[in-house]
């Protein structure tokens, strides 16, 4: 794998260094760690923006259920810091020590079958990587082999993310129910609230984000992304060339899942606590609004709707919180009528904001104008003639 | 429990489920002739359903300050002023929004939820977060009883007459109606309907809007049977997805019988599973059998 199958041009290497130098850099310097730890927060449903992107962006599937395997990653990671923190001495004040405390309060006096191999480390973390990717897969199996598509599939895995919210939320003995697992305490001895391991989860948070992203773009870039978007815009010539459709789309949609998983994992190290309020109807078509507001044809644009939608949220929230709603309401359906592309649509060569720039931009600062021209005349030459033609239109009103 | 107390068990859920039927047809109706004739997904259908609901609320406040001798007649007008500003409602939106967003119907999607967004934070700022009951009919409480052990509540016969002559009415309009015709012509085939001089756009409008006055109607079912929050309808948003994709999206008569099928199946379990375990079973049953047989129980025979 070499640069160029990851990066197509210039400014696509420019807005990646740009975000990791953000992340990476500019962020944990900035802010204190109670911030810097709710931006990690945001950062996990970046991993979701990231797997939406290619599946819905680039392949067309509209999933309305990918807080299913964000909370699927999320369980599993906090069974096992559950069963960590509820060794028998800890535990000691309950009638069964040694089980979590939910199960104690649930009159379950033995840990169920499907919790005991969580107590293994190596377990719990192939368990993230695996369960995910095995749902998604087989449920992209049997819908896709069908060809449903579109709406439908959106409306089926809308219902999925209901089932299984109100599952974990009905079975309170088995899952914590409505208010989760919480009061997770250790990863392997590590107290993951303490601040130097707050910096830790961050940056692997961060890094393995930048992981999934380099992927993404990888996948983009490659012949496999191009069947993707030939998927989306015209199935059935893809399939009339011999290609097999249905395993495409269910391999972008277990892709997605696996971001998804591994997102809902961090989250879970991240706050210490995993909800059904993560999984539902709403999480799950939040995380597609966020890497709308992004742009949904961009990975690096969906981690900056993420950020965006997120920071927008917590602050306007705390301050207007009537106000929100309507902001966000507003928000998604300007998004939606007017800039299918997001942010990254708005701001990408050709777009409106280059077209604004053009015309405006060029009459009020012609000699910024010039030279940014002169930059650009290798890679854009439209741009440069358009911005001739504005140039000339100004020289001529001076005149 | 000897099999007469069964029995009696059976029908009392029986009809407890009669009133999920009723709300889930009506709002399933509607979001058949939008989704199904339409390939529109309008989420925000529940906050249809929740205007009128509230406007059933607002009639009877209005009716109980000003003039308490109306009340045992506001109902029937109150549903028809459902019906009327749900279906005003509608055709603003169908104007302002969904018409630019028929070539994307998952747009139409993530759009309309923003505009859920939007209704129930409106209803919250005006009605307040807290859940209201209008004030019913002295002949709408009550319930009769046709054997010792049965308890058969008025509300619940109420709702199910009025959804079926909602029922009626939609099949009539559809079927018998020139409206009817042009809309099925316009769904059989767009471009020749525009074609042989149908103004497919003001079809595509009156559709819309004739979708959300039903959901409006449901709402107003909906007062007699709970108490009505910002969030009642998006509640139900779910279900009554369902209710269209299992009956075969196109098809008005497969929504009726998926309707009463998953109306009946999740009030009974209910009863015989705790908590929401019998609504969970139904929704993955559902679920499972659509991904075998995606087009659902009637499929219609219309060329896409």
């Amino acid at each position: 794998m070499n640069i160029k199958t990851l990066f197509k041009s210039k400014a696509e290497v420019y807005t990646t260094v740009t975000l990791a130098a953000l992340v990476l850099v500019v962020l944990p310097l900035l802010l204190p760690i109670f911030r810097l730890n709710l931006f990690g927060k945001y950062l996990t449903f970046g991993f979701v923006g990231v797997g939406l992107v290619l599946l819905w962006g680039r392949c067309g599937i509209l999933s309305l259920g990918q807080g299913v395997f964000f909370g699927l990653g999320g369980y599993c990671m906090a069974m096992f810091l559950k069963l960590e923190a509820s060794d028998p001495i800890s535990t000691k004040i309950q009638s069964t020590p040694g089980i979590p405390d939910f199960m104690d309060w649930n009159q379950i006096t033995k840990l169920p079958w499907f919790w005991e191999p969580f107590k293994s480390f190596p377990f719990a973390m192939a368990a993230i990587l695996v369960i995910p990717t095995l749902v998604a897969f087989g449920i992209g199996w049997a819908m896709f082999r069908r060809r449903v598509g579109g709406v439908y599939f959106a409306i089926i895995t809308q219902a999925i993310a209901l089932i299984i919210s109100l599952g974990i939320d009905g079975n309170q003995g088995y899952t914590g129910g409505r208010n989760g697992i919480t009061d997770l305490r250790t990863l392997l001895g590590m107290d993951i609230r303490s601040n130097v391991s707050q910096y830790i989860i961050y940056y692997i948070s961060a890094l393995l984000l930048f992981a999934c992203i380099l992927f993404g773009k990888y996948i983009i870039n490659s012949r496999m992304g191009r069947v993707l978007v030939a998927i989306r815009d015209r199935e059935d010539r893809v399939r009339f060339s011999g290609y097999d459709v249905a395993m495409c789309r269910s391999f972008v949609f277990a892709l997605a899942a696996l971001f998804s998983g591994i997102g809902g994992a961090m989250f879970v190290l991240q706050v210490g606590f995993m909800s059904p309020s993560l999984i539902g109807i709403v999480p799950s078509i939040e995380m597609v609004i966020f890497a709308a507001v992004g742009g949904r044809l961009s990975v690096i644009g969906a981690v900056y709707g993420v950020l965006i939608v997120n920071l927008g949220k917590t602050t306007f929230s705390e301050a207007f919180p009537e106000l929100w709603l309507f902001l966000m309401g507003g928000t998604f359906i300007a998004v939606v009528m007017f800039f299918p592309d997001g942010l990254a649509g708005l701001t990408e060569p050709g777009g409106p904001l280059s077209k604004l720039w053009q015309k405006w931009g060029a009459r009020l600062l012609p000699g910024l104008a010039r030279r940014i021209a002169e930059n650009h005349s290798s890679t854009a030459t439209t741009t440069v003639l358009a911005e001739k033609t504005a140039l000339n239109e100004v020289t001529n009103a001076t005149k | 429990m000897n099999l007469q107390e069964l029995w009696s068990i059976f029908i009392m859920q029986g009809f407890a489920g009669i009133s999920l039927f009723s709300v889930l047809l009506l709002m399933g109706l509607g979001l058949a002739l939008i989704f199904g004739q339409m390939g529109v997904i309008n989420m925000a259908h529940g906050e249809f359903m929740a205007l009128g609901a509230y406007t059933t609320y607002l009639c009877s406040t209005l009716v109980q300050d000003h003039a308490p001798s109306l009340l045992p007649i506001y109902f029937p007008i109150a549903i028809v002023l459902a019906f009327i500003l749900s279906a005003a409602l509608g055709a603003l939106v169908e104007w302002g929004m969904i018409r630019h967003l028929y070539k994307r119907p998952l747009d139409t999607l993530l759009a309309t939820w923003g505009l859920s967004l939007i209704l129930q934070q409106t209803y919250r700022s005006i009605f307040g977060a807290r859940e209201v009951t209008p004030t019913l009919p002295e002949w709408l409480m009550g319930s009769f009883k046709p054997t010792e052990s049965i308890d058969i509540p008025i509300n619940g016969v109420f709702v199910l007459l009025l959804a079926g002559a909602v029922t009626g009415s939609l099949l009539l309009f559809m079927f018998k109606t020139a409206f009817g015709l042009r809309l099925r012509a316009t769904v059989q085939n767009r471009l020749m309907s525009g074609a042989v001089g149908i103004n497919t756009k003001m079809v595509d409008r009156l559709a819309f809007s004739v979708g959300c006055g039903i959901a409006g109607i449901a709402g107003a079912a909906f007062t007699t049977i709970g108490s009505t929050g910002p969030d009642s309808g998006s509640r139900y948003i779910v279900d009554a997805f369902l209710v269209v994709v299992f009956g075969g999206a196109a098809n008005l008569f497969g929504s009726v019988v998926s309707a009463l099928g998953i109306a009946q199946a999740q009030s009974i379990l209910e009863f015989f599973l705790e908590g929401t375990k019998g609504k969970v079973a139904t929704l993955l049953f559902i679920v499972v059998v659509l991904m075998f047989r995606p087009q659902g129980l009637f499929p219609s025979k219309v060329r896409s």
